[in-house]
């Protein structure tokens, strides 16, 4: 995700830089296979982590620490990650 | 005692604070522009220029992109204080990191003020 950001930072930058610009953006990302799966792997890293980041949240405020509900909270990320990055990559094709 | 110099606050609970903080700030808008692309699903140059000019969007990006640097350093910190041992490769990893974000935040600031 860190290093993976020169490409949003590139397409953000690219986008609003000019109407051709914007185009050109929007072009790759609707026609580039290898820049739909830059996207599409850059989407999935942050929708893990930002449902990773909020059960961290939610075990910050004292619940799901114990074994069981560490281990449920631990399967819902999972879960609910994996059914996000699928529907992102039903969005991005 | 044994005292950090590369900590992003110099002290583990600021450092603590701080990656709560910008994670929320990422969080929300993180939503946000999800929700605005899937509400936008025809979005044109003008929209989308005009929504990086308001000053409101500046501001929440701005604070976005500082947050991010922030949280940034204190994760990539953390991994490589528990796993690069060996102070020079642990100097140089943390020095490339301390780079790249740096050169982040000014590419960053750059775009939200060039729209």
């Amino acid at each position: 995700m860190y290093f993976g950001a020169v490409f949003m930072l590139y397409a953000l930058g690219l986008s609003l830089e000019s109407q051709q610009g914007f185009n050109e953006a929007v072009e790759m990302l609707e026609t580039s296979f290898f820049a739909k799966l830059i996207a599409w792997g850059l989407v999935s890293a942050l929708l893990y982590h930002f449902f990773a980041g909020i059960k961290h949240l939610v075990m910050d405020f004292g619940y799901c620490e114990e074994l069981e509900s560490g281990q449920l909270a631990a399967k819902v990320t999972m879960g609910v990650s994996v059914v996000a990055i699928l529907l992102a990559g039903v969005w991005i094709w | 005692m044994v005292t950090s110099i590369t900590s992003f606050g110099r002290s583990g609970l600021y450092d603590w604070m701080i990656q709560r903080v910008s994670a929320v700030v990422l969080l929300v808008y993180t939503v946000f522009m999800i929700g605005y692309l899937l509400m936008n699903p025809g979005l044109d140059y003008e929209q989308w220029s005009a929504l990086f000019e308001n000053t409101a969007m500046r501001i929440f990006s701005l604070l976005t992109l500082l947050s991010f640097a922030a949280h940034i350093w204190i994760g990539m910190w953390s991994v490589s204080t528990d796993y690069i041992k060996p102070t020079g490769a642990r100097f140089v990893f943390q020095s490339a990191t301390g780079l790249l974000t740096f050169i982040y935040v000014v590419w960053g600031i750059q775009i939200l003020w060039g729209v």
